[in-house]
């Protein structure tokens, strides 16, 4: 009997298709939904940030737009951003690297204002 | 210093009211002076559950509003000796009633009773602000679905905010042969999810609806002692500082036959 239950419990396994189960989909789903109410983030502020965080990380790296992956996920009851950026090529390294006094060049960005 | 335990959810219909009845009741037959407070104004049920309906005549709104004394209001469950219910109106009042009311009543049954359990609204509207109002901890009941595990950790948040601590978790309508098939979420998954501390699972049990046919809670009816009534019992000693080990849930899927049964006719592909 008891090995009967092994068994039965190997193949249980064996046969089990975690990714597609309706179990694993309500799980996962419920990560992504959780976060983003915990986070409460508007869709508004998500875009923002994502889109400073690119503008970021673009000075330094090229980036594959295809790829990008930017949310929110549910982990251990803590809200966590999960960012995947790919790199495609790292830029040259710029002329002034940010927190350096110097002037900068014309036209390299916009002009602080003050 | 007796305990105020809220029981709340969010979502409705995942069985508040049957675990604050139940809770209420097997606390009470543990020895513990039990008031069990129905918070839920306008669509009261409490009373049903515990069969003690006919024998409301007044109501927390009354006690409110000076019009009876709170002994008064109290209904005493015959059934059950040290168990007290504190319906809620039925109609809802011109007087409305507000979390100091709610607070003053609380703190007013904390004096003779060991535990005020008390039956919160669905919802995170007034219902819930009036029902936490005077809670010292919170059980929260949830089923392994996503609504009502959604729900659940809204109010988590809010009951964080409210510095209500423990939180624990009750997972009621767990289907262990669901679970074994990935088709419904497990124990584990909404735990980890939630992230506080578990104190019961209760199985998905065909005897609770028989329960509230008859006004009459799970826990009384020792003659048909069910697996729901098994873990609501369980879930009360723990409560009273009991360490009682959780269920398997294996056992719950009727055993080994049956658990070849299904794997045999599962669908594979």
């Amino acid at each position: 009997m008891q090995l009967l239950a092994q068994l039965l419990e190997m193949m249980e396994h064996l046969l089990a298709r975690p990714q597609s189960s309706s179990r694993n989909q309500a799980r996962q789903r419920l990560k992504l939904i959780l976060a983003h109410d915990r986070a409460d983030l508007t869709p508004a502020m998500m875009e923002a940030m994502r889109q400073e965080i690119l503008e970021v990380v673009s000075r330094y790296v090229e980036l594959d737009p295809t790829g990008l992956q930017f949310e929110l996920t549910a982990v251990q009851g803590n809200t966590a951003l999960i960012a995947n950026l790919p790199i495609r090529r790292v830029k040259p390294m710029p002329e002034h690297l940010p927190g350096e006094v110097g002037p900068r060049e014309v036209g390299e960005e916009k002009p602080a204002e003050c | 210093m007796s305990r105020v335990i809220v029981i709340t959810s969010g979502k409705g219909g995942v069985g508040k009211t049957t675990v604050t009845a139940n809770l209420g009741t097997a606390l009470a037959r543990l020895g513990q002076r039990v008031a069990v407070v129905d918070a839920d104004f306008g669509l009261r049920n409490l009373d049903l559950l515990l069969g003690l309906e006919n024998r409301v005549v007044y109501t927390a709104v009354e006690v409110i509003s000076g019009e009876c004394r709170l002994e008064q209001a109290l209904v005493k469950d015959k059934r059950t000796p040290g168990l007290v219910l504190l319906p809620a109106a039925q109609t809802r009042n011109k007087t409305a009633i507000g979390p100091e009311q709610m607070l003053d009543l609380v703190q007013r049954l904390q004096g003779d009773f060991d535990y005020v359990l008390i039956d919160s609204p669905a919802g995170i509207e007034q219902g819930f602000r009036n029902a936490i109002a005077g809670a010292t901890e919170a059980i929260i009941v949830t089923t392994p679905e996503l609504s009502a595990v959604r729900d659940a950790d809204r109010v988590v948040g809010l009951l964080e905010a409210a510095q209500i601590q423990p939180i624990r978790l009750i997972v009621n309508r767990i289907r262990p042969d669901m679970v074994a098939n990935n088709t419904m979420m497990s124990v584990e998954d909404v735990v980890e999810l939630l992230a506080i501390p578990l104190v019961g699972i209760i199985p998905e049990d065909e005897e609770v609806i028989v329960s509230t046919n008859k006004g009459e809670p799970l826990v009384l009816a020792e003659s048909r002692s069910t697996q729901a009534a098994a873990a609501l019992q369980r879930i009360a000693q723990r409560l009273n500082g009991q360490e009682v080990p959780f269920v398997d849930l294996d056992s719950l899927q009727g055993g080994i036959l049956n658990r070849l049964k299904r794997f045999l006719t599962q669908k594979v592909f």
